[in-house]
């Protein structure tokens, strides 16, 4: 299960080391997962990775989410030659805010991803072929679904912490409401109750550019090019929501790519130094993910509004007992701090406590991936807290049973 | 802000605070510093507790002890915090810090069914005679600042306090005034001799008093118009 016992990376003492992501079967043969739509699909096979040690009462776990494109591979790397570490390297690793010399640490693709985890560019047993658009609909709760099997599985009853950023903070949420009794803590980070209507509109764009590229074929493009063109474009225009307009005016300015002067030809599709990043940003997307994917998973953040189900956040949130630590950032338009403080003063009239912070950050949403540091001063102490209660929680009931 | 105050003086309003409060109150404590009253409210009186602090290094200090806080200036509004979603609200030694008092107050009572305010006493002997006979701006215990690096935006008396209460149409459940750390209920000729004093308010109505700004007075005589330049 551990990996602490891998060889420590060059100049890097607080890396987890060298990783590897597992698989695992899950609701196979008599118990297959019932979707929301009402479908029913098994077996799921997920991937995930762990670090650290899962102590002797499995009380030392914390569940991270990963966000809409993310993965399983959150800290260390695949192999010594990789030149990337997981895409949450700073946070995940020994001394560093969760600590693998403390907690046991865990992260799963998402079910309808493309990164290991059964999605809809896994094989249909009953075709042979891949998915593709007959994969059935997904939403954020059949992924809280599927983790929450996952931690059953590794012989976990309670997650000391269940942690996500964007979509990854929305299953946080989703978790709490649908299973409350299965974490202590509850971190979000720059997050939402709900998508907004701006959210979903440029969900609905990125999708259209896939629906629009020829190579689609109604999904079933694997023995083909694929719609790489369409999702190159989808990943353009998300990446801008991304940045806010201070971080992209700083990082490009006007500054153009291969010449000091404008062309004045029209057909120069590169000028501009933020063109031939976002183009960049496109062609490294489509080596890694997948179409239908994307539109599934998009469609998830669209259909996500955890007051519907419930009535309302704060019936939504009031079940669990469970401790909430959100954080959202000043130049984030994607989840904005408003959508933050939704969440904040639900819980406060459901008669729930809270600890929220509103960041300064020019890096708009991807800010939780960028502004380690000052996370890392609230989010240890935080962890601490938690974790030495919970440990003097155990103490007093092993005390009472003596 | 009250970890401004020293350690012993806090804790002892902190425990006259604490006895304004019944076990197992929703408390609000607005500028909760490190959290320390929270931390006694939860751990000695099962108090369900919130702090809102606006100094980055307070907060921290606040989340390591496990208190729940919510990082925001006052002045600002705590839009956040829904209406009456607390038994009470506190906010200790900070009144005469925030930019719109008036403001503040209110906030507290929309966001708890009652407040408790501990404020410094302007009246207090001590400063009078300072003033009266230094002719300088005072420095005490309860001051202990020079006028250019105070954090105290307001002076005020406990008379002037009673006036506010007026005007916002609040009913003073309780008037507590302190001398060196110690509760004095009825205190004779308190204004001149507390040093600080607790209010317990309700509110009398549920109307807001809506804040005015006052209009700039005139002058009393016509200033004459230079004009003829």
């Amino acid at each position: 299960m551990t990996l602490a016992s891998a060889p420590p990376l060059p100049r890097d003492d607080r890396s987890v080391g060298i990783v590897s992501t597992k698989m695992i079967d899950l609701f196979s043969g008599e118990s297959p997962l019932k979707l929301e739509s009402g479908v029913e699909l098994g077996p799921v096979r997920v991937a995930y990775e762990t670090y650290g040690q899962l102590n002797e009462d499995a009380s030392n776990a914390i569940y991270i989410c990963h966000a809409l494109t993310g993965d399983a591979h959150v800290a260390g790397k695949h192999s010594p030659e990789s030149k990337k570490a997981g895409w949450w390297d700073g946070m995940v690793g020994p001394g560093k805010t969760f600590d693998t010399n403390r907690f046991f640490v865990i992260c799963s693709n998402v079910l309808g991803g493309c990164q290991g985890t059964t999605g809809p560019c896994s094989t249909n047993p009953a075709t042979g072929k891949p998915w593709g658009s007959t994969f059935p609909f997904i939403t954020i709760g059949d992924m809280v679904e599927v983790h929450a099997q996952l931690v059953r599985s590794l012989g976990i009853r309670k997650l000391l912490a269940v942690v996500g950023g964007s979509l990854g903070g929305m299953m946080a949420l989703d978790w709490a409401a649908r299973f409350p009794e299965m974490a202590h803590a509850v971190v979000g980070l720059a997050t939402s109750a709900r998508l907004t209507a701006q959210g979903i509109a440029f969900n609905a764009v990125g999708r259209r550019a896939i629906y629009a590229d020829p190579n689609y074929k109604n999904g079933e493009y694997y023995e083909g090019e694929g719609p790489k063109f369409g999702l190159a474009l989808a990943r353009m225009i998300a990446h801008i929501t991304y940045l806010s307009e201070t971080s992209i005016e700083r990082k490009f300015g006007r500054k153009l790519q291969n010449s000091d002067q404008l062309g004045y030809v029209l057909q120069q599709e590169i000028e501009f130094q933020v063109e031939s990043y976002l183009h960049y940003q496109g062609q490294r997307f489509i080596e890694r993910f997948d179409a239908n994917c994307y539109l599934y998973l998009t469609r998830a953040m669209d259909y996500f509004d955890i007051s519907q189900k419930y009535g309302s956040i704060g019936a939504a949130l009031g079940q669990t007992a469970a401790r909430f630590f959100l954080c959202s950032y000043s130049s984030d338009w994607l989840f904005p701090p408003s959508q933050s403080r939704e969440i904040v003063t639900a819980l406060l009239g459901a008669g729930k406590n809270v600890t929220y912070l509103e960041l300064e950050s020019v890096k708009g949403h991807d800010s939780f991936l960028l502004e380690l540091e000052e996370l890392e001063s609230l989010l240890k102490p935080f962890l601490n807290s938690i974790s030495s209660e919970v440990m003097t929680l155990a103490s007093t009931r092993s005390g009472g049973s003596h | 802000m009250k970890y401004l105050l020293a350690d012993h003086a806090a804790a002892l309003i902190d425990r006259i605070i604490m006895d304004q409060i019944p076990e197992g109150s929703r408390v609000l404590d607005l500028g909760c510093g490190d959290g320390r009253l929270l931390c006694r409210l939860r751990d000695e009186m099962g108090a369900s507790i919130q702090g809102v602090e606006r100094d980055p290094k307070a907060v921290i200090a606040a989340i390591s002890k496990g208190v729940p806080v919510i990082q925001a200036d006052l002045d600002q509004g705590l839009d956040e915090i829904p209406d009456h979603a607390f038994d009470y609200a506190v906010l200790s030694q900070t009144l005469q810090q925030v930019i719109q008092p008036e403001n503040v107050v209110n906030e507290m009572l929309r966001a708890a069914q009652r407040a408790i305010v501990v404020v410094p006493n302007f009246g207090h002997w001590r400063i009078r005679l300072q003033i009266l006979v230094n002719g300088r701006v005072p420095i005490t215990s309860e001051l202990p600042y020079d006028w250019y690096n105070t954090p105290n935006l307001h002076f005020l008396t406990m008379i002037d306090f009673r006036a506010l209460t007026e005007r916002l149409q609040l009913r003073i459940v309780r008037e507590l005034p302190i001398v060196s750390g110690v509760a004095k209920a009825g205190l004779k000729l308190a204004n001149l001799r507390a040093e600080s004093a607790l209010f317990v308010l309700e509110r009398m109505t549920n109307e807001v008093i809506p804040i005015t700004i006052p209009e700039p007075q005139k002058p009393a005589t016509e200033i004459e118009s230079d004009s003829a330049v």
